[in-house]
């Protein structure tokens, strides 16, 4: 059991973290480099001189190619260990006897993309830099409340007996979004907002193809090692 | 001597479905662990290195 929970999310976490570096590398990370124009005063939109415009055109990720290294070997950690969790989901929920199929696999793909990324972005959408937010400490703490209460409505919704429990998955889904992720009185962003506007959109469509990729890895490594026993 | 038999089928599966929950348990720490460690360390060198990731995949970065 450990020994197939291990090595499933190990495997799932590798091909979701390398898809992730991919398709990260060629639709989302030129833009956080066009960001940093942004930041570091190379590219000024709406300067004083007058003119509103600034020139369009991300960075080729060419110029400057080891600095993508650490990042994606990152988004192998990172995928691996949401991985882990969703194998531990997984496990619990073939305890109580739901099986698993590879079907499956993709919707509890798509639950982890809605828990982990889109009601988050719902109070914080991903942040293209040269667009100051707010300390970073309560932002992680909202971030983490929004991730729990979203997943344990889900857990209610997908495997909840009686209606009750829809109520309370109703609840825990608009809970922290009543509470308010921590923002600015005011506007800093200096970026391009059509810029800022396309990052998200790539971003959250980036990570909704991630996400359906660690799901049909995960059911994928998992019915492979748990059916071969039985 | 048949109840003993059931008595240590019993405790067999008692050991087997702790062992499963233990590895259930271990799983989400791990992955926690791994989590904070890419999305959430605030140390300089955690930071600078998974800048670009964090940016990517929405964690609440700087």
């Amino acid at each position: 059991m450990l020994k197939h929970i291990l090595t499933s999310a190990v495997f799932a976490g590798i091909v979701a973290g390398i898809f992730a570096a991919i398709i990260n590398l060629w639709a989302v990370i030129p833009m956080v480099m066009e960001g940093e124009l942004y930041e570091s005063g190379d590219r000024v939109h709406f300067a004083a001189d007058g003119s509103p415009q600034s020139d369009a055109g991300s960075p080729s990720i060419l110029e400057e190619p080891s600095r993508h290294i650490m990042p994606a070997a990152f988004s192998v950690v990172t995928f691996t260990g949401y991985a882990f969790l969703m194998i531990a989901g997984i496990a619990l929920a073939e305890r109580y006897g739901h099986r698993l199929s590879l079907r499956q696999g993709l919707i509890w793909g798509l639950c982890g993309f809605i828990t982990f990324q889109l009601a988050p972005a719902m109070g914080m959408p991903p942040q293209l830099p040269a667009t100051p937010g707010p300390e970073v400490e309560p932002r992680q703490l909202w971030w983490l409340m929004t991730v729990i209460c979203t997943a344990a409505a889900l857990g209610l919704i997908a495997f909840g007996r009686n209606p009750m429990m829809f109520v309370g998955a109703g609840a825990l889904l608009l809970a922290p979004h009543i509470i308010g992720a921590p923002r600015l009185d005011t506007y800093f962003g200096f970026a391009a907002p059509e810029l800022a506007a396309h990052f998200v959109g790539s971003s959250l469509a980036a990570t909704a193809l991630t996400w359906s990729v660690l799901g049909l890895a995960c059911a994928w490594f998992w019915l492979r090692l748990t059916r071969e026993e039985a | 001597m048949k109840d003993d038999v059931k008595v240590i089928a019993q405790t067999a599966d008692a050991t087997q479905a702790d062992a499963g929950l233990l590895g259930i348990v271990g799983a989400i720490m791990l992955g926690a662990i791994l989590l904070f460690s890419a999305g959430f360390a605030q140390a300089t060198v955690m930071h600078d290195s998974s800048h670009d990731m964090r940016h990517a995949l929405a964690f609440p970065c700087h």
